[in-house]
């Protein structure tokens, strides 16, 4: 049967995705961040060896535009081009898929009531390379197969964190009732604290950054008790982004062991890392 | 909730700022940056864009483009096709030069 083998909560700035290109690791400004990814990396391949990783990110109004936005766009592709989001794509190959468990989990959550987009063909952006490539081989190709799980954070109204948790619990019933033994870990990206309009641009809060590490190990059901005003208010507008490690943490068990964490916040994010497994 | 200095993006801001965001989505493609370079009053026009939008543009005046519906990403994208970093956006929608937000930093190095 499938199994959730461990749960990732990671940040996605699209600056590290321009540092890791350029291979600024060791540089001073960048190493601390980098840093924190080394030993989750090495984890992940020789004790995790996951099959498959359901990424949870955001679109940046890349493959999605403002004319139709989808709540809840699950990857069912056999491959996921490289977006170029305006820059040209990254240097990266594309990303392989795993239709087969897609299929089921479409299946599966649409009939626990949660009817979710369906994306056979979507490029993917900075919400799901950012961390892939720290966190997994992409040397000669990569080393997991992935399917992206696409959540509106950008249009409001947005979903409830609540509902991100129940997801989350969703993924976990369908990751199990696939009869084959494939090993999923569960990656939820975003925040951690920023904002990046207005003329409170560049809002942080390393306080609140580290009661969301806190909390999401230990109170995630606090955590869905946040509104979005709330948490923009405390965190910046963008850090509603956050919802979506409630679906990471939703896919786990009620209780978890940390295993790793690293944090960093040298300009406009609190760039989180956080690796969980079921206690 | 009003929160001072932020612009949520919600329904009635993405209809304000449809053609402009529409216009730098466009530019996604690379062949639509080299047009849009070529000729920016016309590309915008193209798009529908109101009078004002087209002067925010043109003057590179980003917070009245936040403030007629622009979604930050999109004006990321327009940066990207006209060589203007996010972080000289978001300076100038603070009031600042971007030495003094960079001032205001902790590791100002990680761009």
């Amino acid at each position: 049967m499938g199994k959730i083998v461990a749960g990732i909560g990671s940040s996605h700035v699209p600056g590290v995705g321009r540092a890791y290109d350029l291979g600024r690791q060791e540089t001073p400004a960048w190493k601390p961040l980098f840093d924190g990814y080394v030993p989750v990396k090495r984890w992940l391949e020789e004790e995790i060896k996951a099959d498959v990783a359901i990424v949870v990110y955001n679109d940046h109004g890349t493959a999605f535009f403002f004319d139709r936005v989808p709540t809840f766009a699950l990857g069912t592709g056999e491959v996921y081009p490289v977006a170029d989001e305006g820059w040209g794509p990254r240097p990266l190959p594309p990303i392989p898929g795993a239709p087969e468990l897609s299929a089921h989990l479409a299946e599966s959550l649409v009939n626990d009531e949660f009817d979710i987009t369906m994306c056979y063909d979507m490029p993917v952006d900075h919400g799901l390379l950012t961390p892939l490539p720290l966190l997994w081989s992409h040397v000669p190709d990569w080393n997991v197969n992935v399917i992206p799980l696409a959540v509106n954070v950008l249009l409001h109204p947005l979903p409830t964190g609540l509902r991100c948790f129940k997801l989350g619990q969703a993924i976990r019933r369908a990751v199990e009732s696939y009869p084959d033994d494939t090993r999923v870990v569960v990656v939820g990206t975003g925040g951690l604290s920023h904002q990046l309009n207005g003329e409170r641009f560049g809002f942080l809060s390393p306080e609140f950054d580290r009661e969301w590490l806190d909390r999401i190990v230990s109170d995630p059901e606090g955590l869905t008790k946040l509104s979005h005003d709330e948490l923009m208010l405390r965190a910046g507008a963008e850090a509603v982004e956050v919802i979506m490690w409630l679906i990471m943490r939703g896919a786990m068990a009620p209780e978890v062991i940390e295993l790793h964490r690293n944090y960093y916040a040298p300009l406009v994010t609190g760039m989180g890392l956080l690796s969980l497994v079921d206690a | 909730m009003e929160i001072p200095g932020t612009y949520v993006f919600d329904i009635a801001r993405a209809r304000q700022g449809y053609p402009f965001n529409k216009m730098a989505y466009s530019l996604q493609q690379p062949s639509n940056r080299e047009v849009y370079l070529k000729d920016e009053r016309g590309y915008l026009e193209r798009y529908g864009l109101s009078e004002s939008q087209i002067s925010a543009v043109l003057e590179r005046d980003w917070l009245r483009l936040i403030k007629e519906g622009a979604n930050s990403y999109m004006l990321m994208k327009l940066g990207a096709t006209i060589g203007v970093g996010h972080y000289h956006q978001g300076a100038q929608e603070r009031g600042e030069t971007y030495e003094e937000f960079l001032a205001t930093r902790t590791n100002p190095g990680a761009t």
